[in-house]
C-alpha cells in the first residue's frame, strides 16, 4: 500500500498570534512551530498502517524550507521519505491544487492529512484534493482501518458518529483518537537524517484567494465575580444584565 | 443570477445555523441585486422548507431522491454544482461544519471558485469583494479577498445578526429539482450511524453546559445534567474528560475538538487551558465556575464564581427553576 502523509507546518497551540508589517504578516518572532496537531494524529495512523501492510509512506508538505524541521521529524516517526513543494502556499485552493498535482504522479492508494490546519482552520483541503483526483474524501476520521482494497471508517457526524466502508484509493481528513501520537526515538532520529528530502518547484495557478490585513479579538473586559454563596445572583444578572435567560 | 445557499436539514427542517445562512446570503443578494436561491437535499417537510422565505429566500429548490437522505458530501457536491449552473450562481453559501466544509470543498473544486471557509461576517463589496474570517482557531481575523469569478463562502455562526426584524412572513417557493446522481458518488456504504436523537446539538444550541476534570469522575455529572436540563442546554466537556472516557468523544469541545460559539457557555471545573479557550471563542458570555481564583479560565470570562462546583450547580439549579 502506497500512502501519502500531508502535513502542515504551524504556531503551536500556546504561540501568542502577532502581526506585523501593518498587520500584513504574521510575526514569526520567537514562535515555536509544530506539524499541525491533526496532521500529527494522521501521520501516526499513517506510520502503523504502514508497519501492518509493508507499504510505503512518503510526507508531503507545500510550503518554505523553514518546515524542514517538521519534515524531518515526520520521517523520524516513520514516513519513508519527504517532498516539499517549495511555495509560500496562498490558499486552501493552491495548497489542494499542489497536493493534487503530485498525487497524480504517483497514484497513492490513500491519503491522510489532518481535518483541519490550526493556522486558517479551513478543512476544506481533503474534499478538494479528493474532487480534483475524482476520488471521495471523507473527514473527520476518527478510527481507521484496512483490509485489502476496502477502509473501514469511523467518522465524526454533528451529534454523533458514521461508520462506512468505503474502497480505495481515498483522501482522509483525520482526528484523534484514530491514533496516539508518536514520539521519534533516537534510531528514528538518526536515520531521519539520510532519508531523501525532495524538493520540487510548484505549479503555478491562477491566484483566487489573497489574506489583505489581519487583526486580533478586541479584549474581552473584567470578570465580573459573585461570590460561592450568593450564586443564585449569576441566574439574575443572566437575565438582566446579560439578558441572555 | 441567484446567490445560492446549501441548507442542512435535521429530520426534514432546515437547520439553524443554515437558516443564519439564508439571511447571510440574502443580505449579499441586497447589494448585488441577484435572487436568493436556497437549496435543500433529501427527505423533507415542505412547509419547514417554505420558512427559508422568512429568511429572504425567493425560492427553494428541492432534490428529493431518496439516494439524498443519507449524508453524502460527494453527491451533495455534485447536485449543488448543477445548481449553481443552472441559476448562474457566482455566490454560494454554506454554513461551517463537517458537513458543509466537505460539500463547499468539493463544489469549490468542480467549478474552479475560490473558497473561504469560517467566514465571520459580510463581505465588502466594491469593485472587489473582502470577506472577514477566524483565523489561528479564534485567536485573530483576517481581512481576505476573493478574486476568481465564482466565490464560496463558508460561515461561522454567528456572522450576522439575527433578530426578529429580520425575519419576515414571506414564504418562499419549493421547486423540485432534479438532478442527476452518479454512480461514483455512492460506492461506499454506510455500516453505522449512532445518533443520540434526544440530544442537543453543540453546533446548534444556545446555551451549553461543560465539565472539566474538576468534576472528579463521570459518576458526578448529575450536578451538571440538572442544570443543563434546567437551562434547555447542551452538554460538553475538557478534552481530558473525553480522553478518559467520562463523556463521549461527540462532547469535546476546544481546538482539537468541535468549536462552538452558544450565547452563554458555562464552564464546571475547566482549567481554561488555550487549547479549550481556542474551542469557546466565539461564545456570547461566558460564565466560570471554578475553585481556584488563579484559573486562567477567569480571564476569557463575563462572570465568575470562586468555589466548590457541587455546591455552586445544585443552587445555579434551583434559582433557574424559580425563574420559570
Ligand atoms: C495540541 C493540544 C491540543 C489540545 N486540545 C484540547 C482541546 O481541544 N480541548 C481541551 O479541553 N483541551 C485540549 N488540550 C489539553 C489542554 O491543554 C488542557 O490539558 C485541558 O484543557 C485541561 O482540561 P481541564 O480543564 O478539564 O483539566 P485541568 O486543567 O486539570 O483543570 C481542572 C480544573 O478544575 C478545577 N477544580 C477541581 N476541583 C474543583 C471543584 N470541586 N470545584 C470547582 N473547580 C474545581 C481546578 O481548579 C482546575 O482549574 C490540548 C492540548 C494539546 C497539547
Amino acid at each position: 500500500m502506497k500512502i501519502l502523509v500531508c502535513i502542515t507546518n504551524v504556531p503551536d497551540t500556546t504561540a501568542k498570534i502577532s502581526f506585523t508589517d501593518n498587520d500584513t504578516k504574521l510575526n514569526k518572532n520567537g514562535i515555536p512551530y509544530i506539524i499541525g496537531p491533526y496532521d500529527d494524529y494522521a501521520l501516526s495512523r499513517g506510520v502503523e498502517l504502514k508497519e501492518q501492510s509493508g507499504g510505503t509512506l512518503t510526507v508531503l508538505h507545500v510550503g518554505e524550507a523553514d518546515a524542514d524541521p517538521q519534515i524531518r521529524k515526520a520521517l523520524a516517526i516513520g514516513a519513508d521519505d519527504a517532498i516539499r513543494v517549495n511555495a509560500d502556499p496562498l490558499d486552501s485552493y493552491y495548497t489542494a491544487a499542489q497536493i493534487a498535482h503530485i498525487a497524480e504522479q504517483n497514484k497513492y492508494d490513500l491519503i491522510l492529512m489532518g481535518r483541519e490546519s490550526i493556522d486558517y482552520n479551513s478543512g476544506v483541503v481533503h474534499g478538494l484534493v479528493g474532487e480534483m483526483l475524482g476520488i471521495a474524501s471523507y473527514s473527520p476520521v476518527m478510527k481507521l482501518d484496512i483490509d485489502g482494497g476496502t477502509a473501514t471508517i469511523s467518522r465524526e457526524i454533528d451529534g454523533g458518529k458514521e461508520i462506512l466502508k468505503a474502497p480505495l484509493p481515498l483522501v482522509l481528513g483525520c482526528q484523534e483518537p484514530i491514533a496516539e501520537w508518536k514520539i521519534p526515538n533516537m534510531r528514528g532520529i538518526m536515520t531521519a537524517r539520510t532519508k531523501p528530502l525532495t524538493v520540487v518547484e510548484p505549479v503555478s495557478l491562477e491566484e483566487m484567494t489573497t489574506p489583505e490585513k489581519y487583526s486580533l479579538p478586541a479584549p474581552k473586559g473584567t470578570c465580573k465575580m459573585i461570590p460561592a454563596n450568593e450564586a443564585e445572583t449569576l441566574i439574575r444578572l443572566l437575565q438582566t444584565e446579560a439578558k441572555i435567560l | 443570477m441567484s446567490v445560492l445557499i446549501y441548507v442542512e436539514l435535521d429530520n426534514g427542517s432546515i437547520k439553524k445555523t443554515s437558516l443564519e445562512a439564508v439571511a447571510y446570503g440574502a443580505k449579499i443578494a441586497e447589494k448585488t441585486g441577484d435572487k436568493v436561491a436556497v437549496l435543500a437535499l433529501g427527505k423533507a417537510d415542505i412547509s419547514e422548507l417554505e420558512k427559508a422565505g422568512n429568511y429572504g429566500a425567493g425560492k427553494v429548490l428541492h432534490a428529493a431522491d431518496d439516494k439524498l437522505d443519507q449524508e453524502n458530501s460527494l453527491a451533495y457536491a455534485d447536485v449543488l454544482t448543477q445548481a449553481a449552473h443552472q441559476e448562474n450562481s457566482k455566490i454560494i453559501i454554506l454554513s461551517k461544519s463537517g458537513l458543509g466544509d466537505a460539500v463547499a470543498a468539493r463544489a469549490a473544486a468542480k467549478l474552479k471558485a475560490g473558497i473561504v471557509s469560517g467566514v465571520t461576517g459580510l463581505p465588502e463589496i466594491n469593485g472587489s469583494f473582502k470577506v472577514p474570517r477566524g483565523i489561528f482557531t479564534g485567536k485573530a481575523f483576517a481581512t481576505t479577498e476573493i478574486k476568481s469569478d465564482i466565490k464560496v463562502l463558508v460561515v461561522k455562526k454567528n456572522a450576522i445578526e439575527m433578530d426578529e426584524s429580520s425575519v419576515r412572513t414571506v414564504n418562499a417557493d419549493v421547486e423540485t429539482f432534479s438532478s442527476v446522481l452518479r454512480d461514483s458518488d455512492f460506492k461506499a456504504t454506510i455500516v453505522e450511524v449512532e445518533k443520540a436523537a434526544s440530544e442537543l446539538s453543540l453546533t446548534e444550541a444556545s446555551i451549553i453546559v461543560s465539565g472539566g476534570r474538576g468534576m472528579k469522575g463521570p459518576e458526578n455529572w448529575q450536578p451538571l445534567l440538572d442544570l443543563a436540563k434546567a437551562l434547555g442546554a447542551a452538554t460538553g466537556c475538557s478534552k481530558p474528560v473525553s480522553d478518559l472516557d467520562w463523556r463521549p468523544h461527540h462532547e469535546h469541545i476546544g481546538q482539537t475538538g468541535i468549536k462552538v460559539a452558544p450565547d452563554l457557555y458555562i464552564a464546571c471545573g475547566i482549567s481554561g487551558a488555550i487549547q479549550h479557550l481556542a474551542g469557546v471563542n466565539g461564545s456570547k458570555c461566558i460564565v466560570v465556575i471554578n475553585k481556584d481564583p488563579e484559573a486562567p479560565f477567569f480571564k476569557a470570562a463575563d462572570y465568575g464564581i470562586v468555589g466548590d462546583l457541587f455546591e455552586v450547580l445544585p443552587k445555579l439549579t434551583e434559582a433557574v427553576k424559580n425563574l420559570k
